[in-house]
């Protein structure tokens, strides 16, 4: 395929730019791709030492190690940076440096913007982050910042913090213009809808839920400016208003905000699934069609997670029922990738034991939301650790699972070498059993009455805690193992990698060299 | 077949994206932190320093990024298929506008049909009725449940004086521009330019009337933004639809300059023609206003 790349001399066909400048001013899609990663993984690393925090405080009932007021600011922070600073991000990133390849197109269709998209996210979570050292503290209510909560009672902070969820909006609505103008444009001849890889559909579908939510997150956060600094009551009732208003609007955001956090990695794992069971993908349309009844489902099931405050009952029923329907879909796609598997001449590399381990714990986050569903029993469970345990098995082995197995996938095809598969599965086990042993406690607790959002609690909880401590400082330490691996085959130190290092895989990624030279596709390839 | 298609334009290395970058977040943490500043009773100069600074890149890195688009498109070296990307973008910006302002009519919808009928006491959820006694839901609401904390309006604008001007302002400004459009396609630049100024004069018209409305709002009739529900949907909608129609008649003068100096051709115009679907999206919007705030 370099070939290509030649017979286009063109004097703007070079290699990357030397020095900071080729970051900073960057239009390749690479490059870009790989910022994102690293941002990604920089602010996984920082929301992770506010979990060791919170988790240390939660080691042992009593308050041992930072105070009530701090520990708030920490449980805020923790959830929006891994929300909107790691988890999405790392997405966008594998979006970058995947959909250009796997479509056969030469860029993203608009690589200017694509740059800005990605140099805003720093600069909202330099905002986000110094409140931590503003007079008042930072942001202290919670990563859904209910109002009165946020407005009556927030710190001063709060009104940095609305503006960097503005910048982050911004930043997510040009990269998701970006991706859909790439899908729907820059497709290689002949490559129809009906052809597209998986992770091409779902996050065509992720970047059409991205432009239809984020604005309505920036629209509550405006609410939320004026009602601080400028005396409009959307959120009082002295004035009219409502505080269970910006709970609806916050979660018709929300609630399709969890599926752009996990749509992807549905894709992710529809790629490798079948390359490591050596099968095509089974049943792909009904893939396709379930990712998009999800999309659709995900706007009428916004009040599921408002049950218990004091909504007519109708508006139960009805939301009740919907968010069980989307059991279906979710079930088409758990049992394809059962079948994908089934009599398949399976091996387990890393990035097969990750999408595994998928599988069946994104199940378990997925049967833990059915429970909660269910408004009659969501009345003992809202606002305790069981929802704690549910989020966290949806988004660590769903969402970050994904995400590391698409890592360990699309490594040798990035850098051009294999990464170490010992090291790989180490991380691997060491992850998969330090999550578990953190998360899964959290379902007793959490029936048992265990509330959320609390730095101390009654003794009858202190067991499970300290299994779930030990278990998260498991976790986290493990992915410093992560970072050394990555970094070791980022300087090309291990076996070369061939174009295709995965004899299962398919799709057009493994058609150019490992690594992929720095220009792809500027011709576009046939397909058949 | 792949041959045959011109090659798909990837720009060099950019400084304007790293320079909006900066833009916006010294605007951004400037108007920050004159809020927080303000709130406090603290000096607000270097806050406003901040934020001078930051709309002047800002305004320069507009200039340039466009300007930067405009020689390239100019150039030719834009195939038809960037003009494709170049539409599905705008569409989908324009997408993303609908849904913000759609957050806004929610919380409108909310109030009316939820809310404010259950502090009266009505429906499902009535026994909020019990948090102020002998409130009377109305709408528009011009008793709030605590006139100390929001002061009511005296009165409220009616639909059928300036509103129903600037309805029939803004649906004519509709028709010109695309009077404008059609004669851009029939290279007739001459009668583009009659056409798309009517547009300008119907736009600036139509911010003075809205401008006459708000002062008329805060002076006569008490209705401000800390007026209740009422004022704080009215002053957001119409406020944010404000906003737009100026960001879209700034966008029209800057297509009159560029015809002025013969840019755009009879098919090669997806600037004119962008700046012409954001028109018609905020006249849009402004009919859902009119019925939602000013008629219903």
């Amino acid at each position: 395929m370099s070939a290509v790349a030649d017979t286009h001399a063109q004097d703007h066909h070079h290699g990357p730019a030397k020095g900071i400048t080729r970051w900073l001013l960057t239009t390749n899609h690479k490059d870009i791709g790989t910022m994102y990663l690293i941002f990604s993984f920089t602010m996984f690393l920082l929301g992770g030492s506010m979990a060791m925090v919170i988790r240390a405080e939660l080691f042992q009932p009593g308050l041992q190690i930072v105070q009530p007021e701090f520990f708030n600011q920490m449980t805020t922070m923790h959830g929006l940076i891994m929300v909107f600073g790691a988890v999405m991000p790392a997405f966008v990133g594998l979006a970058n440096w995947m959909l250009p390849l796997m479509v056969g197109a030469p860029d993203m269709a608009l690589p200017r913007m694509n740059n800005w998209s990605f140099w805003l996210l720093p600069a909202a979570f330099l905002m986000l982050v110094s409140t931590l050292f503003m007079e008042g503290g930072a942001p202290n209510f919670g990563w859904t910042f209910y109002a009165p909560l946020s407005t009556t009672y927030g710190p001063p902070s709060t009104t940095f913090f609305i503006f960097a969820v503005h910048i982050m909006g911004i930043s997510s609505i040009m990269g998701a213009i970006n991706v859909i103008a790439t899908i729907l444009n820059l497709r290689a001849p002949g490559m129809t809808l009906m052809k597209m890889p998986m992770f091409v559909w779902t996050w065509l579908i992720t970047a059409f839920l991205l432009i239809a939510v984020m604005p309505v997150l920036a629209g509550v956060v405006t609410m939320m400016l004026m009602d601080i600094n400028f005396g409009t009551s959307f959120f009082d009732a002295a004035g009219g208003g409502d505080p269970v208003l910006f709970q609806h609007v916050f979660w018709f955001f929300g609630h399709p905000e969890v599926y752009i956090m996990i749509l992807p990695a549905f894709g992710v794992v529809s790629h490798i699934i079948p390359a490591f069971a050596r099968k095509p993908l089974f049943g792909y349309a009904s893939m396709v069609y379930a990712v998009g009844a999800i999309a659709l489902l995900s706007f009428v099931v916004w009040a599921h997670h408002m049950f218990t405050v004091g909504i007519p009952i109708f508006g139960q029923l009805f939301f009740m029922y919907a968010t069980m329907l989307i059991a279906v879909p979710t079930g088409v796609k758990v049992f394809n990738w059962v079948a994908t598997m089934f009599r398949g001449s399976m091996t387990f590399e890393t990035p097969m034991l990750f999408s595994v381990a998928f599988v069946i714990l994104f199940t378990i986050g997925g049967f833990s939301g059915l429970m909660l569903a269910i408004a009659p029993a969501d009345f003992q469970y809202h606002d305790t650790y069981f929802v704690v345990a549910h989020f966290h098995y949806v988004l660590v082995p769903g969402a970050i699972f994904g995400i590391f197995a698409a890592a360990y996938y699309w490594l040798p095809k990035w850098t051009g070498t294999m990464y170490d598969e010992t090291l790989g599965k180490t991380h691997f086990w060491l992850s998969f059993v330090g999550m578990n042993l953190a998360f899964f406690p959290m379902h007793f607790l959490g029936l048992a009455g265990m509330p959320r959002r609390i730095p101390d609690y009654a003794l009858q909880f202190a067991d499970f805690n300290m299994v779930s401590s030990i278990g998260a400082f498991m976790f986290g330490a493990t992915q410093l193992l992560f970072l050394f691996i990555v970094v070791k085959c980022a300087r090309g130190n291990g076996e070369k990698a061939s174009a295709k290092p995965w004899d299962g895989a398919e799709g057009l990624e493994w058609t150019v060299p490992s690594p992929a030279p720095y220009h792809t596709f500027e011709t576009p390839p046939e397909v058949k | 077949m792949a041959n045959n298609q011109q090659t798909y334009y990837v720009p060099e290395q950019s400084k304007w994206p790293i320079v909006a970058t900066v833009g916006m977040l010294l605007t951004l943490y400037g108007v920050a932190s004159i809020m927080v500043s303000g709130s406090q009773g603290e000096s607000a100069q270097g806050a406003w320093i901040i934020f001078s600074i930051g709309s002047l890149v800002m305004v320069y890195m507009l200039f340039g990024w466009f300007g930067s688009v405009i020689r390239e498109s100019r150039a030719g070296l834009y195939s038809d298929q960037m003009d494709r990307s170049f539409r599905w973008g705008m569409a989908w910006f324009i997408f993303s506008e609908v849904m913000f302002f759609a957050a806004f009519f929610g919380a409108l919808f909310y109030a009316r049909v939820f809310a404010v009928p259950w502090l009266g006491g009505e429906g499902d959820k009535g026994a909020s009725a019990m948090l102020w006694e002998g409130f009377q839901a109305t709408w528009p609401l011009i008793n709030n449940p605590d006139p100390e904390a929001y002061p009511a309006p005296e009165g409220v604008i009616g639909a059928w004086g300036l509103p129903l001007v600037n309805t029939i302002l803004l649906v004519t400004s509709s028709f010109t521009v695309t009077v404008a459009h059609h004669a851009l396609k029939e290279n007739n630049r001459k009668k583009v330019k009659i056409w798309l100024a009517a547009t300008i004069v119907l736009a600036l018209v139509f911010l003075g009337l809205q401008a006459e409305e708000y002062v008329h709002a805060y002076q006569d009739l008490n209705l401000t933004l800390q007026s209740g529900i009422y004022g704080s949907t009215f002053f957001m909608l119409t406020g944010f639809h404000g906003a737009h129609v100026i960001l879209g008649t700034l966008i029209l003068i800057v297509m009159f300059i560029r015809i002025q100096k013969g840019h755009f051709t009879g098919d090669n115009h997806f600037g004119f023609e962008a700046a012409s679907w954001y028109w018609h999206f905020v006249d849009v919007v402004w009919l859902g206003l009119f019925v939602f705030v000013y008629v219903i």
